[in-house]
């Protein structure tokens, strides 16, 4: 566990103790690991469990009270494709019009370009801190490690990104990244780290919801008053009024947009949308679909520079990041579509059980299998094993507000990753697929094959279901009986009883 | 007289012959006439779901040399039935063969699952089935979410004589079978045929059914290393069972 450094600060003279972000992904085992780790871990799974069925139950009761809910999913999903075929076009308004109002706009291709932008932008304001509205962006890029190695704090303000931060951990969720910490564990990290970087908790701190809050507020609020930056990302950018736009349930956004003398935001290039009117479809997709809210308690708007009124420096860097590679994917591109409202992850009963850390990547869950593979490639091992942490149940499309089919994008995924491996030594599973193939090539090989599994059922008596399977069937057979092999195939009887003459 | 072919699968042929059996037995008796066209193998979709897209084309090209020339084809498996009508026209398009591709467009509609078949086509949903015993139906990923059966199966065993059905709670979730997941991910699909089995437990029904061998093998085995004595039945056994034959 690190110990926060304390440095100098540069403006004021104030002394700042700087934040200590946790180790990146960067690294991580593949999916099957991660998940059976996670899956011993029982206050986690019991955590994960109470918290996505409650948010899945409000969700579905909202989206019911909707009437034509089907209906604003396609205006939805058509208007991010529209977006997409022309994202050069729609990237330009949103350029001019964000400079025309007083913006200066930045083009990152990459995380390290992004970030370096972000650092001197701050540098530049002589300040070694920065408050932060939680952002999707910034972390994909690893803002905050890049900000420290500056020697830059990046303070998070929304209560879940704190509590992730404070404890040295990882999100495990897009929208609530602390889904897999209870109250008591929440207590014990405010108590422990919230004096190592400011204001420390109050000794006789419960766990009751109100009381923590409230000392994450005392604790944010310094940080508030005090920062002269703020980084933000955005839910959406709209082209032809250069507006940016935040949804949020805390307050905490909105102290950031508005307090600080200089914004940061980081975009991801598909964030737009082609007019102002285009935002009312997705007001009411979002806040149902993420908090299971009719709407969200704060949206909070911003054009380039008002005089007088909010930050007077206004930057904006639109970040490329893989994006255009997943663009050019006539149909992997529909997963640019995700407007990380988080549905997707708490209907999924593969990131119930395995959690979001399991995924390695800032983005868990369903979209996050399908995402990550294509923005980072399916180089690594763990991004190989993503396209298969899923059982393809399609409980994900079926919630998705944009409607992006993710069971289909995971099998083509999937065939990515086989395809890739094709030519070089071959693994177990290739040669076994390979064979099968063949000998479901011609009916006459299936029916040998099949005479060996009859022939094998003599060897089991009267048993109907075995508990002990050979090599490569034990993963199977560690925790459930298989059936015996029966002494008939179907082919077998139906010549019997069917066949010609019969 | 309707006549159709029947698509065993190759996972019901090879380990569950008293499925596709069940099959032709309520269908005879619903004055059907029954092929099993002996060249048929396998849908494919062991193969497409696990990235071995090139391994499965041949498969799909067979499908249509076996199929092609019957109005209807009946499986008794929600997940092969949506393998064909839900992945065929993606595995044409990768093929490049427009012929494939048209001749794919023209067959996999003519594909249906044994629910879709009785309620749809032969318009029954009271096929004169008789099962005394308490059930719960657990609704498999792919017919539910991939065909969009819808309440078909639940139909057919509300109209079953003597039935005692019962719903299964978190019916709509996965039981963690998902092919070659049960295997890749062997820890979690565990995980998730956990609750499944739990759920099953809380009914306290004697058989759980369903649409397709594939969950009824994770679930089954699952049940069955529980020594929990809870069958697991394929709904064509249900079906198919009667006074003079009970399943």
């Amino acid at each position: 566990m690190s110990s926060p450094a304390r440095h100098q600060s540069s403006a004021g003279g104030q002394d700042i103790p700087h934040a200590r972000t946790t180790s990146t992904f960067v690294g991580m085992p593949k999916f099957p690991a991660m998940a059976k780790e996670a899956l011993a871990n029982t206050q986690q799974r019991h955590n994960l469990n109470h918290a996505t069925h409650t948010i899945r139950a409000k969700r579905a009761e909202v989206v019911d009270e909707v009437p034509d809910w089907e209906a604003l999913r396609v205006d939805g999903a058509g208007t991010k494709d529209r977006v997409l075929a022309d994202l050069d076009t729609y990237l330009l308004q949103l350029e001019d019009n964000l400079t025309r109002a007083g913006a200066t706009v930045h083009w990152a291709r990459d995380a390290d370009e992004a970030n370096r932008i972000v650092v001197d932008l701050v540098r530049a304001q002589q300040v070694e801190e920065v408050v932060k509205v939680k952002s999707m962006a910034t972390q994909e890029i690893e803002l905050n490690e890049a900000l420290e190695a500056a020697g830059i704090s990046a303070w998070e303000t929304d209560l879940a990104e704190l509590i992730v931060q404070l404890g040295h951990d990882r999100p495990s969720h897009i929208l609530v990244p602390a889904i897999h910490r209870n109250r008591s564990e929440i207590r014990e990290i405010f108590r422990a780290e919230m004096g190592k970087v400011g204001k420390p908790a109050p000794d006789d701190l419960t766990d009751d919801p109100a009381r923590l809050a409230d000392a994450a507020r005392l604790h944010l609020r310094e940080k508030f008053l005090r920062a002269k930056v703020a980084v933000s990302g955005t839910n959406f950018a709209i082209a032809d009024t250069g507006t940016l736009v935040v949804l949020e349930s805390e307050g905490n956004g909105r102290m950031c947009l508005t307090l600080p003398e200089t914004l940061i935001s980081v975009v991801g290039i598909e964030k737009v949308l082609p007019t102002w009117d285009d935002l009312g479809t997705f007001m009411q997709l979002l806040p149902r679909s993420s908090t299971g809210e009719r709407m969200n308690p704060y949206t909070s708007t911003w054009t380039g520079v008002t005089p007088g009124d909010g930050p007077q420096e206004v930057h904006v860097v639109l970040l490329d990041n893989g994006r255009t590679s997943v663009l050019a994917d006539e149909v992997g591109r529909q997963a640019l579509r995700c407007i990380r409202c988080s549905a997707c992850l708490n209907v999924c009963p593969v990131y119930e059980r395995a959690g979001g850390h399991a995924y390695g990547s800032v983005y868990p869950g369903p979209i996050g299998a399908v995402l990550t593979p294509q923005l980072r490639g399916t180089g690594s091992k763990v991004d190989q094993s993503l396209p298969y942490a899923s059982s393809l149940c399609g409980a994900c499309f079926d919630v998705c507000p944009v409607r992006i089919e993710i069971p289909k994008l995971l099998v083509r995924l999937r065939t990515q990753v086989v395809d890739e491996h094709r030519g070089g030594a071959p693994s177990a599973e290739a040669v076994s697929m390979k064979a099968a193939a063949w000998m479901f090539a011609d009916h006459r090989r299936l029916e040998k094959a099949q005479q060996a599994v009859t022939a094998s059922s003599r060897l089991f008596g009267r048993r109907t279901s075995l508990e002990n399977l050979p090599w490569p069937a034990t993963s199977w057979s560690t925790a459930r009986n298989a059936p015996a092999p029966p002494r008939e195939t179907f082919r077998q009887w139906w010549l019997r009883t069917h066949g010609e003459d019969a | 007289m309707t006549r159709v072919a029947l698509f065993a699968t190759c996972f019901n042929d090879t380990m569950w012959p008293q499925t596709p059996q069940a099959t032709v037995r309520l269908l005879e008796r619903l004055g059907v006439t029954v092929d099993f066209p002996a060249a048929q193998t396998c849908c494919g979709q062991m193969f497409t779901n696990t990235g071995y897209a090139d391994e499965a084309i041949p498969l799909v090209r067979s499908f249509i040399d076996v199929f092609g020339s019957y109005d209807a084809v009946v499986a008794p498996s929600g997940s092969c039935t949506g393998s064909v009508r839900d992945q065929y026209a993606d595995l044409a398009a990768r093929a490049g063969d427009p012929g494939l591709a048209a001749d794919v467009a023209q067959m996999t509609p003519r594909v249906h699952e044994l629910s879709e078949y009785l309620v749809d086509v032969l318009g029954v949903t009271d096929v004169g089935a008789y099962f005394p015993h308490r059930v719960t139906y657990h609704p498999t990923c792919h017919s539910l979410r991939m065909l969009r059966v819808g309440d078909r199966p639940l139909r057919l065993l509300r109209a079953v004589k003597g039935i005692d059905l019962v719903e299964l709670p978190g019916a709509e979730e996965c039981c963690g079978f998902g092919g070659t997941f049960a295997m890749k991910n062997a820890d979690t699909s565990v995980a998730m045929g956990g609750d499944k089995v739990r759920h099953i437990r809380e009914t306290e029904a004697e058989v759980v059914v369903a649409g397709d061998n594939s969950c009824l093998a994770h679930i089954g085995g699952l049940l069955d290393r529980q020594r929990s004595g809870v069958r697991s039945m394929h709904l064509a056994e249900v079906l198919a069972s009667t006074e003079e034959e009970p399943a």
